[in-house]
This record gives structure tokens, C-alpha cells and sequence, in this order.
């Protein structure tokens, strides 16, 4: 039998709030456990959470990229449920009346088109703590730094088709948050956590198939092998007559399978009502004009703008905006540089090359956009030739140093007084005179490529410094 | 609306209350007494209504982002029954 797969994510972002949701405490990563979880964090009888006004306007710039309707009164409810990690014994979320209503995004398929994928909600809640089993003598030690940490869950309708179509859509999210500067998107440290509802039906049928789902995934390569062992799952357990169970499962990347986690059938019974500690939170129309002021160019506009503004072509201003450092570093490049295309060329090939080689990030590459633009535009104005700024390419990288610096120093300057190369070239012809006369005499279709030997040794008598565009045409003229 | 003995159970189990077995007759008959408050309200058209989510006729006010509080670690664990190097300890949660 064929069948479908249909995959709904839900992804919870870190908010890059200074505070957390509720409380004045910092969000800072990797401080001493317990040093940043105050009475309100703790969960202390008395004590009353505050919205925090920078997570409101984080939430609001989402939905607006998203395009979707920001709710004018929207609520808070206590999730509840008993974990050691969730001091209060409730989360605080938002059910019925989330801040981010319908919405969309468009991912690029495979095969070049585009898809639109539907985003149910969005809604404000507060993390948890951390439990951390190891080395404590039979008990679990319990973190709470990371409680009341500001969360937006992004919740996606279940328009996914396969494990490679969850990751082009989780990616997008990625992309949108981390342009957008709301999160920071550092999936390491658990800024940006994925969880896949998946089920599987016979093609054509249209009531979905009863899901599992799949928690807590931190990487895109996790999502998708995940998804992938869970469909195979699901399959098997139909084509041989059972029945897929209901229930949440648990990814073992060394194992490469996903696992029941043996849930109690109550675990989902959150009992969600409105927190009344905290009121309706009312947005005005100043309020969300005031917050999308300053709103950031998005991945799509930024990729159109590269198209029209700089020439390139869809996958190069695909490739460039990906993220928004490698779009700011590019532009950067560009204004230094002058030549668009060059610049692209050499950002992609070059730089991205040297980055790859060494394992390094863009952010902290050797060779900053500025330096790398010097080294661009000398290309673009003949001062060296495209070889010859490998060269240089390869000492900035090493020393740091500016390409003017390094072109001076060692001398690279292209040659392009006609007058001097000329002499090199009639140096060329005349140690080579046999090569000339078979040149002469050969059929006219060859010539071109006969043409190669010559420049290569007027190139090397330079040493590489001949501008090569003036060396072929004196050489087409002094043999035609 | 009936509440059975077995639904005062479940409540009592989510809540992680433990109630004598010799309660639990007591217990249900008031809970089926709120609810039995509450179901007359099913009489009234609240087609037109904005649910209530809050008693008070307020919005929620919006605090700075800013970090106002620091480390009071050792006060806050003075009470806790167990720390060790900055953890509290609780009973061991098996995953």
C-alpha cells in the first residue's frame, strides 16, 4: 500500500529577552546554577508575575512577519502538571487566547517550488528549569536558571508531507526569528527546540491517521532522521495489521530510533484555566505600529532586493541571505568592493571555502567584510589579476593584513603598460619561433587553443603579474 | 451533571492530594453541588459575551525588560531541605 506521511511541528523559541517573561531576573546562558532564579522563578508563596513588555513586542514582530493577526486581548492560563523542574506546579501559557493568530510561511521545495505552509498560532509561555539525573547519589539535581526564560511556541498546521519538508519549514522559522533578532537561534544551547506530531494514512484517504509525537529535537539532521525511523515505524506496525499508539516518543540519535516514553495516560489532563494573577493583555494598534517600525528586512524581501539591486542570480541571493550576518557581511563586501558579481564569487567561493576547510563561522572568519572587499575591488580595477588575488587571499587570511598592504609589499601589481608587455610577448615569440610558424600554419579552428601556450609563457616570464586580457589580444595580433 | 466516585479519584490524583478512602463519598457530593451551581448558568444566552478572564475590568501593565534582580542564592536555599554545589536536590526523576 502507498502511503502519506503528515507532520505538524511545533517549535519553541528563545525569546533574547535581558529578563525573563515574568521576573527581573537576567536570561543570561551558562551562569551558575540557581544564581539567576528569583522568589518569582522559584515559585514562592506571594509573589506576583509581571509581563514582560520586551517579549510582547518579540511575539507582535513574529506575527507580523508571519502576516498574521496580532490578537487585540489575549490571556494567560496556568498549564498544570507536577515536575521538579516547574516549581509552581503550572507553567504559565496561553490556550484559548493566544498573542498570534493564523499565519503563514513558504518554503522551497526540492524540486524548486514553492510551498505554503500554514502557521496555526503562536503563542507567549514561560520555560522550565533544568533536571540533571547524573551524579548525585539517587537524587536529581535541579537547575532553575533557565525558569521563566521567555518562550514563543510557534505551532505549524499539518500541511508537512516528509521528514525533508519539516526541516525546509523548521529552517525557515530559523531564518525568520534569527532575522528578525528575537531569538538567537543557538540550537546548542536549546534557544530553538523542535517537537513533530507524526502520522501516516493510505494516499487518498482524508481523516489523518493517529499520530505520535516526537519531543524535543535540537537539530535539524535529529528532526530528520526522527521522523524518518517514526514514518517506517508507523508503516510497519499498519502492513502488519496493529495499530499505532497514541503517545509521546523520545529520539535516541546514538541508536538512531525513536522510543515510547511510557507516559501515564493522565499526563495530558493540564487542567489549563485562566492565571489570575496576571490580567487580559490589551495591544493597541500605536503599539504594534511603534514595535514593526524598526522591524529588519526579512529573508525574502532581502533575497528579491539582491536579485534586482546587485544582479545575482536566484541562487546566489538564495545562498547569500540565508542568514542575516552572511547577508549584512555580503552587503558589507559590496560596499567596499563596488562589483556585485565579483564579490559574490568571491564571498562563495573563496571565503566560504577557506571557512569550510578550517571548520570556521563567518562570525569569527579572519578576513573581515571590509578586508575582503579591498581585496575585491582591486580585481574589479586590474590592479591584480584573479590569480593573483588567491594569493593575496590566502597571506590576508593567514596575517590579517589589508590587500594593498600585501599587493605593495610583495610586488603584485598587475602589468598592464602595454609597452612592457609587449617586450615580454615579442621575448616569447622569438624564443619560440618554431611554435609561431605551426601556429601560422594551422587551421584556424585550432588557433585558439594553440593560443593557450603562448600566454601560459608570457604569464610565467611575468610572473603571473601580465594583465591577461591585454596579453591575448597582443598575442592574437602579433600571430594573426 | 453526575460525578462518580472514580472522577473525585482522578482529581484528587492530579492534584497529588491524598484523600481517605472514608472522604471520598463527602467530597463528591460537594463537588457535584459547585458544579450543579455553575451548570445554571447554562440556562442564560451568553451568546453576546465576552468570556471573563480576570474578575477586575483591567488590562495587564507591561514591565521594562530589564534585570532588576540579583543573586540571592544561599538566602533562598537556606530553606531548601537539600543543595549540593548550587542544585537542589529532589527524589530522583526517572526519565
Amino acid at each position: 500500500m502507498a502511503w502519506e506521511t503528515v507532520i505538524g511541528l511545533e517549535i519553541h523559541v528563545q525569546l533574547t529577552t535581558k529578563s525573563k517573561i515574568f521576573s527581573g531576573a537576567s536570561t543570561r546562558f551558562g551562569a551558575e546554577p540557581n544564581t539567576q532564579a528569583c522568589l518569582v522563578d522559584l515559585g514562592f508563596p506571594g509573589v506576583l508575575p509581571v509581563l514582560n513588555e520586551g517579549a510582547v513586542r518579540r511575539a507582535v514582530l513574529f506575527g507580523t512577519a508571519i502576516e498574521a493577526e496580532i490578537a487585540r486581548r489575549s490571556v494567560f492560563a496556568r498549564k498544570n502538571y507536577f515536575y521538579p523542574d516547574l516549581p509552581k506546579g503550572y507553567q504559565i501559557s496561553q490556550y484559548e487566547l493566544p498573542i498570534v493568530g493564523r499565519g503563514h510561511v513558504e518554503i522551497l521545495l526540492e524540486n524548486g517550488e514553492r510551498k505554503r505552509i500554514g502557521v496555526t498560532r503562536a503563542h507567549l509561555e514561560e520555560d522550565a528549569g533544568k533536571s540533571l539525573h547524573e551524579d548525585f547519589h539517587g537524587y536529581t539535581g535541579i537547575d532553575l536558571n533557565r525558569a521563566g526564560t521567555p518562550l514563543l511556541e510557534i505551532v505549524s498546521e499539518p500541511d508537512l508531507r516528509s521528514a525533508k519538508e519539516a526541516v525546509a519549514y523548521a529552517k525557515k522559522i530559523h531564518q525568520i526569528v534569527t532575522y528578525l533578532g528575537i531569538c538567537d537561534g543557538n540550537m546548542q544551547e536549546g534557544s530553538f527546540r523542535m517537537d513533530a506530531n507524526v502520522s501516516v494514512r493510505p494516499v487518498g484517504r482524508k481523516e489523518f491517521g493517529t499520530r505520535t509525537e516526537l519531543k524535543n529535537l535540537n537539530s535539524f539532521r535529529f528532526l530528520e532522521r526522527a521522523i524518518d525511523f517514526e514514518v517506517e515505524r508507523q508503516i510497519d506496525v499498519l502492513e502488519s495489521g496493529g495499530q499505532v499508539v497514541q503517545e509521546t516518543r523520545l529520539y535516541d540519535a546514538q541508536k538512531d530510533e525513536t522510543r515510547s516514553m511510557r507516559t501515564k495516560e493522565e499526563a495530558n489532563d493540564y487542567r489549563y484555566f485562566p492565571d489570575p494573577d496576571l490580567l487580559p493583555l490589551v495591544i493597541e494598534d500605536a503599539f504594534i505600529e511603534e514595535t514593526v517600525k524598526g522591524m529588519p528586512e526579512l529573508p525574502e524581501a532581502r533575497r528579491r532586493r539582491f536579485e534586482e539591486e546587485y544582479g545575482l542570480s536566484a541562487y546566489d541571493a538564495e545562498v547569500l541571505t540565508a542568514t542575516r550576518p552572511q547577508a549584512d557581511y555580503y552587503e558589507a563586501v559590496v560596499a567596499v568592493a563596488g562589483d556585485a558579481k565579483l564579490a559574490a564569487n568571491w564571498m562563495m567561493v573563496e571565503l566560504f571555502g577557506a571557512l569550510n576547510k578550517a571548520g570556521l563561522s563567518l562570525e569569527v572568519s579572519p578576513v573581515s567584510a571590509e578586508a575582503l572587499g579591498g581585496l575585491v575591488k582591486r580585481i574589479a580595477d586590474d590592479t591584480i589579476s584573479g590569480k593573483i588575488a588567491k594569493t593575496v587571499f590566502e597571506e590576508m587570511w593567514r596575517s590579517g593584513r589589508a590587500a594593498d598592504e600585501i599587493i605593495e609589499e610583495k610586488g603584485l601589481r598587475q602589468i598592464t603598460d602595454s609597452s612592457a608587455i609587449e617586450a615580454i610577448v615579442d621575448e616569447v615569440l622569438a624564443e619560440n619561433a618554431q611554435q609561431v610558424e605551426n601556429y601560422r600554419n594551422a587551421d584556424p579552428k585550432k588557433q585558439p587553443k594553440m593560443l593557450g601556450f603562448f600566454v601560459g609563457q608570457v604569464m610565467k616570464k611575468s610572473q603571473g603579474k601580465a594583465n591577461p586580457r591585454q596579453v591575448n589580444e597582443l598575442l592574437r595580433n602579433k600571430l594573426g | 451533571m453526575s460525578l462518580q466516585r472514580e472522577d473525585v479519584e482522578k482529581i484528587a490524583h492530579l492534584a497529588r492530594l491524598a484523600v481517605p478512602e472514608e472522604e471520598l463519598e463527602h467530597l463528591r457530593g460537594e463537588l457535584a453541588g459547585i458544579l450543579h451551581l455553575v451548570e445554571q448558568m447554562d440556562e442564560l444566552d451568553t451568546g453576546d459575551i465576552t468570556p471573563m478572564a480576570h474578575p477586575l475590568e483591567m488590562t495587564q501593565r507591561l514591565r521594562v525588560d530589564r534585570v532588576t534582580e540579583e543573586n540571592h542564592r544561599d538566602q533562598y536555599q537556606a530553606v531548601a531541605p537539600l543543595v549540593e554545589n548550587g542544585l537542589y536536590l529532589v527524589p530522583r526523576v526517572i526519565e
